[in-house]
């Protein structure tokens, strides 16, 4: 051991750990309080949702794409409805393109809401947490009605919406996002001039422009490096045709810029929102798709809160897909975390991890559960006396313990 | 100044011992309020069933069962729900053709035993 590793020390963050809610492991090298070395380890929240989809026929399974991520579940489910509309040919009426892109805003409302008021917990600021959580209920609460679940709103099918937009939906809305907007003032200007906030986060999980581009950076975080890049306006979808989107990018590339890009875009939602109730094209708000999808292969792209979301669907002609693959944002986003959290400080690693929103059940797509030729099969007794042996290596003696 | 000492503790705990806790009893007893269009358990209308079966085709989680008791002639159709497996996606409610499947407002249905979850509609 040389001199410099003497004065390192490893410690092992997760699988379970206070600051985050899901399970991941990072093991982080320090040298003092800087970070010299990071490690992620994702994969514990495996739930062979694509092989799922492969034994169900194609509207089981949009409810199984739905609960992919519980935040982005209206971006799942339109990226694969859009897929299977592209294969079977079918065009969908414009008013159901437009209920989807409001629902697909409100949805980031939501989630950045969430986000905003996580990032403010991460960094002790609780008050603000509690503001943004208060508004994100409200939300929720509108999406309850209308969709008929607060998470899991089941508003998409194939060819269409499932609920009629009424004018009482369309008001109780409207009188939300008003109250919303004025209350995003407040937060920005919070965000511009709050001196806790600004030097807490300023210079704090940095990602050039050049890094971003170069670990694939999607969503707010490329945004907050400059990277101008953004489904809905690089390759409008659905009723973004039609609907103007402005571009929200920052040149801070760290957790502060990040922060902005998160509230501009929510001040861009309700805008957006507002066009969207107000153009709203007359119809029906869906039409008929055969059970059995033409066989064929489709990549669709969504842009959801956190990213860049991609869905394939290959059909074999069948009532049943022949494959599905999910390409949540996180999935992403983590290649940069890792150059984050390398040269910034152990206090700082929770909100690091924070700021790119992971959601890390999205992310687990594959688990390796044999690595390598050196596959070893232990019966129960052997395990036993493998992990007797262990921790007997360690200096502990586990056989002298009495239960 | 509030007073504080033996007497004033011993005079919270004997109204503690008499009073209903501060949380209610909510499984079976309670209701709660949802918001306007929220789903929630289904209802089933069997005079208009035709026993396609569709609803039980397209249930992601196969949470219904829709049984046919009578004959192909005479039918005595009954729908049989779990609702521990119910996701309450109401897909079942747009497959039906006929109308027979509809949803409520109820959402309560929490129960202490496994056996309650399984209802006839």
């Amino acid at each position: 051991m040389s001199e410099t590793d003497k004065n390192k020390v490893v410690i092992p963050i997760g699988p379970q750990h206070p600051s985050l809610d899901e399970p991941a492991t990072f093991t982080i090298t320090l040298e003092g309080e800087k970070v010299v070395n990071a490690v992620i380890g994702v994969g514990y929240n495996h739930r062979g949702l694509e092989k799922a989809c492969e034994s169900r026929t194609y509207i089981q399974d949009l409810y199984i794409i739905e609960r992919v991520c519980g935040i982005c579940s209206h971006a799942h489910s339109t990226a694969f409805c859009m897929a299977i509309e592209e294969l079977t040919g079918v065009k969908v009426p414009m008013r159901a393109e437009y209920i989807r892109v409001i629902v697909a805003e409100l949805e980031r409302l939501h989630s950045h809401l969430l986000w905003l008021g996580t990032a403010c917990h991460e960094i002790g600021y609780d008050t603000m947490f509690m503001y943004t959580w208060r508004d994100r209920e409200k939300i929720l609460d509108l999406m309850a009605s209308y969709g008929g679940n607060r998470i899991n709103y089941g508003v998409n099918t194939f060819g269409g919406v499932r609920r009629e937009f009424d004018e009482t939906t369309s008001s109780d809305i409207i009188k939300t996002i008003d109250e919303l907007d004025e209350h995003l003032k407040r937060y920005m200007e919070i965000a511009l001039t709050e001196t806790t906030l600004v030097s807490r986060l300023k210079g704090v999980g940095m990602l050039s422009h050049e890094d971003a581009l170069n670990f694939g950076a999607v969503g707010p975080v490329a945004k907050a490096a400059g990277i101008g890049y953004d489904i809905r306006v690089a390759e409008p979808y659905g009723a973004y045709k039609e609907i103007p989107v402005k571009l929200i990018t920052d040149d801070r590339a760290d957790v502060y810029g990040r922060t902005v890009v998160r509230i501009l875009e929510m001040q861009e939602s309700v805008k957006i929102i507002r066009y969207a109730i107000k153009n709203m094209p007359g119809g029906d708000i869906a039409v008929k798709v055969p059970r059995r999808i033409p066989a064929g292969e489709i990549l669709t792209r969504v842009e959801a809160p956190r990213g860049e979301n991609i869905h394939f669907v290959r059909s074999n002609g069948t009532d049943m897909p022949d494959r599905v693959r999910v390409k949540a944002p996180t999935e992403a986003n983590w290649h940069g975390v890792q150059h984050m959290l390398k040269s910034g400080r152990l206090a700082d690693v929770p909100i690091t991890i924070a700021a790119i929103d992971p959601c890390y059940s999205c992310t687990d797509r594959a688990i390796v559960v044999n690595s390598g030729d050196n596959i070893n099969v232990m019966d129960w007794k052997q395990l036993r006396q493998y992990s007797i042996d262990w921790y007997k290596k360690e200096g502990i003696d586990i056989t002298a313990l009495k239960l | 100044m509030e007073k504080k000492g033996p007497g004033k503790i011993a005079r919270d705990a004997l109204k503690n011992l008499f009073k209903d806790p501060a949380t209610t009893s909510y499984a079976g007893k309670g209701t709660i309020k949802v918001e306007r269009g929220y789903r929630g358990r289904l209802q089933y209308d069997p005079s208009k069933c035709i026993n396609c079966r569709l609803c039980m085709k397209d249930c992601p989680t196969g949470a219904i069962t829709i049984i046919n008791e009578g004959t192909k002639e005479e039918k005595k159709m009954k729908a049989v729900l779990n609702v521990g497996h119910c996701i309450f996606c109401c897909q079942c409610v747009d497959s039906c053709n006929k109308g027979s499947l509809t949803f409520s407002q109820d959402v309560d249905f929490a129960s202490l035993n496994k056996e309650d979850l399984t209802v006839e509609l």
